[in-house]
């Protein structure tokens, strides 16, 4: 479904990203972890189209096609969705009609007439329910004014109405209480299906311990430096990053698919 | 910052597709201005002596004034010899019914999307269409007149109804006001009258459709709307001008008077032509519009989208005279280009018990420059007056600008103020924010401005408020809409 090759990428001059390469097959999660600045943010807004993050080497294909050559909302349309570290504000635009747009227009490219006013209704109120999101929160502004949990189950809240099938995760569960971690882990995994894939960029284990991931990589200084399976991701968590780092350096490999 | 530079690229696109020409055959005034002009205009009118004596008297006092230069825009001097001060279409027949209005006319007013017959689409709204210098044609008069209600140009008014032009004219625009109003009362050739009697609620929309088409003429309208006591009237001005290489002078007058427990709802859609993306050409839109709110309970409402003219210089007020009168000032205003805005409101509080609400919208594009300036004057004597203003500023791209002046003078320590600001900007992170769920940047913007507007589009009459979000986007030069 995705297929990184070397990707270089470069944010106002430096080099971040420094060759990744990365194969992730429809049906499967990928973690992504790393410490903080090492570059998996970097990773999921190329990903996602962001004109600040320059790509100067490499290549990455969505189901065959050359994905860096798609304009953002292209990217969108295909179906490559990113939830944001940091969602955005955008005060006077409802949260329902925002999404509606979203799924218009990504009905629009697939050549699917607007989606009926009831059926959105109906649509938007199930997902809501998944994720405990009361009523009046479609009626405010987009994020406005929500607090930082509110805005990342928002933004798994538009994964589950837009049903992309490559999902990228970045840090969704950062900022979460207890309870919120289960209910947005319930509405990720209620998504996993054989068709869609998972790129999840997290910091704690404690989010793999619902979202159970295939692969689990170690990003470094913008490098994949280990890969491995679940259990990578709680040797990470009981001794940290320093033990991979004191390895000694390897290139960096081709994800096992 | 690939989307943004394809963004402003876009904005940039000149589209105003109200520029074409007519090629009517016009009857015109000699260039410049003295009291010879004022003397034909009014000998072309036809109008009675005491109306001839009360124009000369504004242009003997216009000479003594001076143009205002406080405001935040800058323009080459305006050479006031150089403008034509009437001009007419020549009728080809008298004109005694809307069938023998001019088919060249008929037919531009078609193109303009205002059809003048009286047909179903605009059933809700009666249509007084000024082209240049005269009403061409009022709509849906028989009709009104049945309640009473008088709904004719001008210069209709000045023969039929003197007594109440007499009564009423200048008696909130006195004609020593300003600069731009004197010019109006000495020169104006036309524009819309409108009288609603004691207890009579208007049931469908007054319109007016100003139109530029000659060449170097001014437009200088007159318009005087009155609801007695108890009466209710909404009234839409909408106006446009072809794309013209030289800059033509707007300047118009408009007062309203609500007596008590009246309600006057003015709605203006501003779109003359604004100028190239180089700032070439466009209308100067020079105007004062102004409200009394002479009986108690009365009510005055203006809400105005403003999207076009190279600059703009207007501040629909409300003298709240009478007790408990309230006053509303609904405004978007959006420049791009070129564009200059220096708009805003008085809000004069006299009555005990007067209460106004101010809601600004500015948006600036491009390199426009759009200034909000708003006075709140709360007189001594006017107890438990309150006021609300809110003034938010968008930009879009970073060669824009955004002023705000707002100036409150409070004599009455009962009074209660408020008042918001904010400035906004759309920036690099909430586009890609909409681009990451499948908007493009030219329809994410068109949303977020939508959005912004929403308060005061709701104001609107709601076919209007289709028109002024469709206008919006083009003026922005957004292509497509969402939704
Ligand atoms: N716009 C920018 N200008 C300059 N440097 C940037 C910019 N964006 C990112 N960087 C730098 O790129 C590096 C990688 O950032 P990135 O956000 O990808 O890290 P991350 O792995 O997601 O970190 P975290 O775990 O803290 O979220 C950091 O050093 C960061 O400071
Ligand atoms: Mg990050």
């Amino acid at each position: 479904m995705l297929e990184i090759k070397d990707l270089h990428v470069k944010v106002a001059g430096k080099e971040i990203l420094k060759g990744i390469d990365l194969l992730i097959k429809p049906g499967e999660v990928h973690a992504v972890m790393g410490p903080n600045g090492s570059g998996k943010t970097t990773l999921a807004q190329v990903l996602a189209g962001r004109v600040t993050y320059e790509v100067t080497g490499g290549q990455a294909r969505f189901e065959g096609k050359d994905l860096l050559a798609m304009k953002p909302e292209d990217r969108a349309r295909e179906g490559v969705f990113m939830a944001f570290q940091y969602p955005v504000e955008i005060p006077g635009v409802s949260n329902a009609y925002f999404l509606k747009a979203a799924l218009n227009a990504i009905r629009k490219y697939h050549g699917r007439e607007e989606i009926d006013a009831m059926d959105f209704v109906t649509l938007v109120q199930d997902k809501a329910k998944l994720l405990g999101l009361d009523e009046t929160f479609m009626k405010r502004g987009l994020n406005e004014g929500f607090s930082g949990g509110e805005k990342k189950k928002n933004e798994v809240f538009q994964m589950a109405v837009l049903e992309p099938k490559l999902c990228v995760l970045d840090e969704t569960d950062s900022g979460l209480d207890i309870d919120a971690l289960r209910v947005v882990a319930n509405g990720i995994n209620a998504m996993r299906s054989p068709n869609r894939a998972m790129l999840v960029v997290t910091h704690y284990q404690r989010l793999l311990d619902y979202v159970v991931p295939d692969f689990v990589h170690v990003l470094v200084d913008g490098k994949i430096v280990k890969s491995g399976d679940a259990d990578l991701a709680r040797n990470l968590e009981k001794h940290g990053y320093g033990w991979i780092l004191e390895e000694t350096p390897r290139p960096p490999q081709a994800a096992r698919a | 910052m690939v989307s943004k530079s394809v963004l402003q690229e876009q904005m940039a696109k000149q589209e105003y597709k109200y520029g074409f020409v007519s090629d009517l055959d016009e009857d015109k005034a000699p260039k410049g201005l003295n009291e010879d002009i004022v003397r034909l205009i009014s000998r072309k009118k036809n109008e009675p002596e005491w109306f001839l004596e009360w124009r000369l008297r504004a242009y003997r006092h216009w000479l003594t004034m001076k143009e205002p230069k406080w405001s935040n825009v800058t323009y080459p001097p305006i050479n006031y010899q150089d403008i034509i001060y009437y001009a007419a279409p020549k009728p080809k027949k008298p004109v005694n019914s809307l069938e023998d209005v001019d088919p060249e006319i008929r037919n531009l007013y078609e193109k303009l999307g205002i059809p003048l017959i009286e047909q179903e689409r605009l059933a809700g709204v009666a249509v007084d269409a000024v082209l240049d210098s005269v009403s061409v044609a009022t709509t849906f008069k028989a009709r009104l007149a049945e309640l009473g209600i008088i709904f004719c140009s001008f210069s209709e008014a000045v023969h039929e109804h003197p007594d109440l032009v007499r009564k009423y004219l200048g008696t909130v625009v006195p004609f020593n006001d300003n600069f731009f109003a004197g010019l109006n009362s000495a020169v104006f050739s036309d524009g819309s009258f409108a009288y609603v009697p004691p207890g009579v609620r208007c049931p469908m929309e007054l319109s007016t459709y100003f139109r530029i088409n000659a060449q170097d003429t001014g437009q200088f309208e007159r318009t005087l709307i009155i609801a007695d006591e108890g009466a209710y009237v909404s009234y839409l001005e909408g106006c446009t001008a072809p794309i013209r290489d030289t800059n033509q002078l707007h300047a118009a007058v408009v007062e309203l008077i609500a007596l008590d427990n009246a309600e006057i709802k003015y709605s203006t859609i501003q779109n003359w032509y604004p100028g190239d993306k180089n700032g070439k050409g466009g209308i100067y839109n020079f105007v004062t519009k102004r409200g009394k709110a002479l009986g108690v309970n009365s009510k005055v409402s203006w809400t105005q989208v403003e999207t076009g003219s190279a600059i703009t210089w207007k501040y629909p007020s409300c003298i709240l005279q009478g007790d408990n009168s309230v006053g509303e000032f609904y405004s978007v205003a959006l420049v791009n280009n070129y564009q200059q805005a220096d708009t805003g409101t008085k809000m004069l509080h006299i009555g005990k018990n007067t209460r106004s609400t101010i809601i600004s919208k500015g948006i600036s594009a491009g390199y426009g420059r759009n200034t909000y300036r708003g006075r709140v004057q709360i007189h001594k004597g006017a107890t438990n007056s309150r006021n609300y203003s809110q003034c938010d500023s968008l930009l879009i791209g970073s060669t824009c600008a955004a002023f705000t002046f707002p100036d409150i003078q409070v004599q009455e320590p009962t009074a209660q103020m408020e008042h918001e600001a904010s400035t906004s900007k759309i920036g690099e992170e909430q586009l890609f924010y909409c681009q990451a769920r499948g908007i493009t940047p030219e329809d994410a913007t068109n949303m977020i401005v939508n959005g912004f507007c929403k308060q005061v589009f709701l104001k609107l009459p709601m076919e209007f408020a289709v028109e002024a979000q469709k206008l919006i986007g083009v003026s922005l030069n957004l292509e497509g809409t969402v939704g």
